[in-house]
């Protein structure tokens, strides 16, 4: 049962990632990218992180995907004739020989390493939010005020690039 | 049970996409989709591990990465708002100027 699901999740979200980079319509695009993200979150779940389903749900989906939606509404695109690189053709096959390589390579590799303490009925006790709750604030505390000051950062210099020039404006008066 | 390596198969396949993406799409919001699709292969490769591995940490980065890409899609499409406003296009093969 869980092989079932898995292989709904992966295939859904490689032909999600597939259409969101060959699809015409950057809307239709950023739909694409919407299947894409929501599957994946489906792959948290198969891998006991529930937290990290919630959160790829909520941000992901829920605020850069509206986002991203939002400016391409805004900026009301015409669909370019040219909306490929003008030598994609040539790159197609060197990408899938250079995947190809790369799959066989990690399908017969081992990934064997040294077990932490999170086995998965540890996990479960306290559900997952709790075991990266208690992480995050005790060994990974100084990186994530670290993202906070990041995201603050990022948050003011977007609405500073984003704002209308001054400029403008007064030449508008004028 | 599922092998660690079907999961770090789909991450390859995902992260492969996104890269072919990023080097043959012309819009440039596109291009930052692309962008998303990869840091996306990323998370799964950190959950898968920090999974089998037994370990939290590939978690804590993976949430990391997510607060990475809020801010980098609202840096990115900021910068495609300045320049839209400019140029009235979202072509990257327009875009060969830092300033004009």
């Amino acid at each position: 049962m869980a092989f079932v699901f898995f292989a709904y999740f992966a295939v859904v979200s490689i032909v999600a990632g597939i259409l969101t980079v060959a699809l015409k319509n950057p809307v239709q695009c950023g739909l694409a990218l919407l299947a894409l993200l929501l599957h994946v979150s489906g792959l948290f779940v198969m891998l006991n992180a529930e937290f990290l389903w919630a959160v790829q749900v909520i941000v992901y989906a829920g605020a850069i995907l509206v986002l991203y939606l939002f400016v391409l509404m805004l900026l009301n695109l015409k669909t370019d004739d040219r909306y490929f690189h003008a030598k994609a053709p040539y790159l197609l096959a060197p990408a899938a020989i250079g995947l190809a390589y790369l799959l066989f390579l990690l399908v017969g590799s081992p990934f064997n390493g040294a077990k932490g303490d999170a086995s998965p009925a540890a996990i479960l006790m306290n559900g997952d939010a709790h075991a990266i709750g208690i992480k995050m604030f005790s060994d990974y505390l100084l990186q994530f005020e670290i993202i906070g000051v990041f995201l603050t950062g990022a948050i003011v210099g977007a609405i500073v690039l984003a704002k209308t020039p001054k400029s403008i404006e007064t030449r508008r008066d004028a | 049970m599922i092998p660690l390596s079907a999961y770090i198969a789909v991450s390859a396949v995902l992260f492969a996409t996104g890269l072919l993406g990023v080097l043959i799409r012309r819009n440039f919001i596109i291009v930052l989709m692309s962008v998303e699709i990869m840091l996306n292969a990323a998370t799964i490769n950190l959950v898968a591990f920090s999974h089998y591995l037994e370990a939290m940490q590939g978690q804590i980065v993976a949430l990391f990465i997510i607060a990475i890409a809020a801010g980098e899609a609202a840096i990115g499409l900021a910068i495609i708002i300045v320049v839209f406003r400019g140029k009235i296009s979202t072509n990257v093969d327009e875009m060969n100027l830092l300033k004009w």
